[in-house]
């Protein structure tokens, strides 16, 4: 089965990659490792994004809100109960597709636009809670030194945590959308009004989507936790989460591996940008802007079309 | 917690009247957006930052002249021209290119000028707090309800009608105003007439940003101005402009008056969460009315 869906030659690339990655902690120093597995949950979150985003044509604009249930939940698992520490760490997930799912219903009654707005109001709920209950989520501060269980509290053990994950993540998301159900998803992108007509379920598949999207987000949150011990409301702002649909944008929305160079590319900016200037934000701006005039289809977009003669099924022509 | 110390019908009432002059506010910025959704259709993402420039600008202005009633009078005066020039640039150098583009990507580009923006009042003005004095005329308060009010609010209560009026004035009896509305609905067919709909559209937008600026004007005396006030205020105008139906003027006056008397209302039950009021509110009326309260100009 996996022979036909597995193109031989990009899934020896990635095993390549991996294995590199997988060898690098004894060499790099400790800073880089860091930066490393802050890119990795990034891109699980970018990813998970542009599943619905790139894939399925979903302004899904407040996608930061169920990265910061997942690392919410694991957090206040860790630090206020005292169940076993897998047991909050695996509730992260659990609890960002919950709320995906409950916001999701409201969503899919509406499109495009509509959608979109409709998921930062109900996102903001979210955060103003979070941002609010001093009591539980520690308010603006939020909540710093979550105790990590032994394996992955040190710095090169959350780094192969999340690499690990990262690589697992991938591969699933994979496989969702090259199966029938991606298929769909694509059909639904491109011209939702026959994809109803011929009897797809259109409100069901898109909710199904944002279920798997938010808990692969969820995902990314937990990894989130392990990668910096801490959480705070920012995670759940709304600023945050059109910065990851920009990583979309950046490494292409329309290939499966571009949200992972547009989550590269932003974070090593951010990180070696910011050590130079405070005014990070106006680079960022003005990158944006150079994007959306010369390079539309993102960085890897770009690369794949100049370069790639073997086109990837899942990148298409939008519309 | 004590729930219910307070609740007596005049604490009520000047409670009404705050949250009914914080929502005059909400009002004059959301208005702007309003119009630049219904005839751009597109969500401005910047109109935070312009609302922010204007609290700067009108600070700057009113120091510059001793902070006094002139000061006061030209701040709420110049500065949403001022913001109304800053947009002006922005649409004509680099946004009216993108028309033709897809939607996304003119809201990728708002968010772009928002980020800029933002950093460019952070070299100007810096990260410390503001205050402006409201001139000798407005300081003070006046008893309503048997507790007091602040004059200023009752300046703001006149101000947003006025606003509201002429703005459909403008949308429903000006000549542009009525080729503004049909270029939202037929850009195509407007265009085919001979009308330049990329003026149009910049007429509206500049317009939008204008009141955006006029906003943080009107706001500067009552609240310090800081860095980060765009981005709660451009959160506020979201959800303001999707419960009351996207791009529409009144919807926008609806949402706001929702908005600004759940959040005084709040103040009064359970001052530290006054802030999940408004957004419980949005909940409520949009798992009720998904499209909003009254009809969507879309």
């Amino acid at each position: 089965m996996l022979k036909g869906i597995f193109n031989p030659k990009s899934f020896g690339l990635a095993a390549g990659i991996l294995i590199v990655l997988a060898l690098l902690p004894p060499i790099l120093p400790r800073f880089y490792i860091y930066i490393l597995a802050v890119i990795f949950v990034t891109a699980l979150l970018a990813m998970s994004l542009n599943m619905i985003v790139g894939h399925g044509g979903l302004f899904q604009f407040h996608h930061g809100a169920f990265y910061g249930v997942g690392a919410y939940t694991a957090g206040l698992m860790l630090t206020k109960t005292s169940l076993p520490a897998w047991l909050g760490l695996v509730a992260g997930p659990f609890a960002a597709a919950f709320v995906g799912l409950l916001i999701g219903v409201f969503c899919v009654r509406l499109t495009r636009l509509y959608f979109g707005m409709l998921q930062i109001s109900l996102g903001s709920l979210i955060w103003a809670i979070a941002f609010r209950w001093y009591s539980l989520t520690g308010g603006d501060d939020g909540i710093h030194g979550i105790p990590l269980p032994p394996p992955i509290s040190s710095s090169t053990g959350a780094y192969y945590c999340c690499l690990i994950f990262l690589a697992i993540c991938l591969f699933f998301l994979y496989l969702i959308l090259k199966s029938p159900f991606g298929a769909t998803l694509l059909a639904i992108r491109d011209n939702p009004e026959r994809c109803e007509a011929i009897g797809i379920n259109v409100r069901r598949h898109q909710l199904i989507a944002i279920v798997i999207a938010t808990f692969f987000a969820g995902i990314a949150g937990v990894l989130f936790v392990v990668v910096e011990a801490s959480v705070f409301p920012d995670l759940l702002f709304w600023v945050f989460s059109l910065e990851v649909f920009i990583m979309c944008l950046l490494g292409g929305w329309f290939t499966f591996a571009g949200p992972i160079f547009g989550a590269a590319i932003m974070v090593s900016l951010r990180t070696f940008v910011g050590t130079y200037t405070e005014y990070w934000t106006l680079i960022l701006g003005i990158i944006l802007i150079l994007l959306i005039f010369f390079l539309p289809e993102g960085v890897w977009g770009y690369l794949l079309e100049k370069l790639g003669p073997q086109k990837q099924d899942l990148h298409k022509e939008h519309k | 917690m004590e729930l219910v110390q307070t609740i007596t019908l005049p604490a009520l009432g000047s409670h009404l009247l705050v949250g009914l002059s914080r929502a005059m506010i909400l009002f004059v910025v959301t208005s702007g957006m309003s119009l630049v959704l219904g005839v751009l259709r597109v969500p401005n993402v910047a109109h935070g930052s312009l609302y922010m420039i204007g609290a700067f600008t009108a600070f700057s202005i009113s120091h510059l002249f001793g902070g006094g009633a002139i000061g006061f009078w030209l701040a709420l005066i110049l500065s949403p021209l001022g913001v109304a020039a800053v947009s002006l640039i922005a649409e004509r150098s680099l946004f009216c290119h993108l028309y033709e583009r897809e939607h996304l990507m003119l809201l990728l580009f708002t968010f772009a000028l928002m980020l800029i923006l933002g950093d460019l009042v952070k070299m100007v003005w810096g990260a410390d707090y503001r205050s402006m004095m409201a001139p000798e005329f407005f300081r003070g308060s006046v008893t309503l309800f048997q507790a007091p009010f602040p004059r200023y609010n009752l300046f703001l209560l006149v101000v947003g009608p006025l606003v509201a009026v002429g703005l459909w004035f403008f949308s429903n009896k000006t000549k542009i105003g009525k080729i503004a509305r049909a270029a939202a609905v037929d850009r195509e067919m407007v265009g085919a007439i001979g009308i330049n709909v990329s003026w149009v559209f910049a007429f509206a937008f500049v317009l939008g940003c204008f009141l955006a600026g006029l906003g943080g004007a009107l706001v500067s005396p009552t609240v310090s101005i800081t860095i980060g006030m765009d981005h709660h205020i451009l959160m506020d105008a979201f959800l303001i402009v999707t419960i009351g139906g996207l791009g529409n003027m009144w919807g926008a006056m609806v949402g706001s008056l929702i908005f600004g008397i759940t959040q005084s209302f709040g103040v009064l039950l359970l001052p530290q969460f006054a802030i999940v009021f408004p957004y419980l509110a949005v909940v409520i009326i949009l798992i009720w009315r998904p499209t909003g309260l009254l009809k969507s100009v879309w």
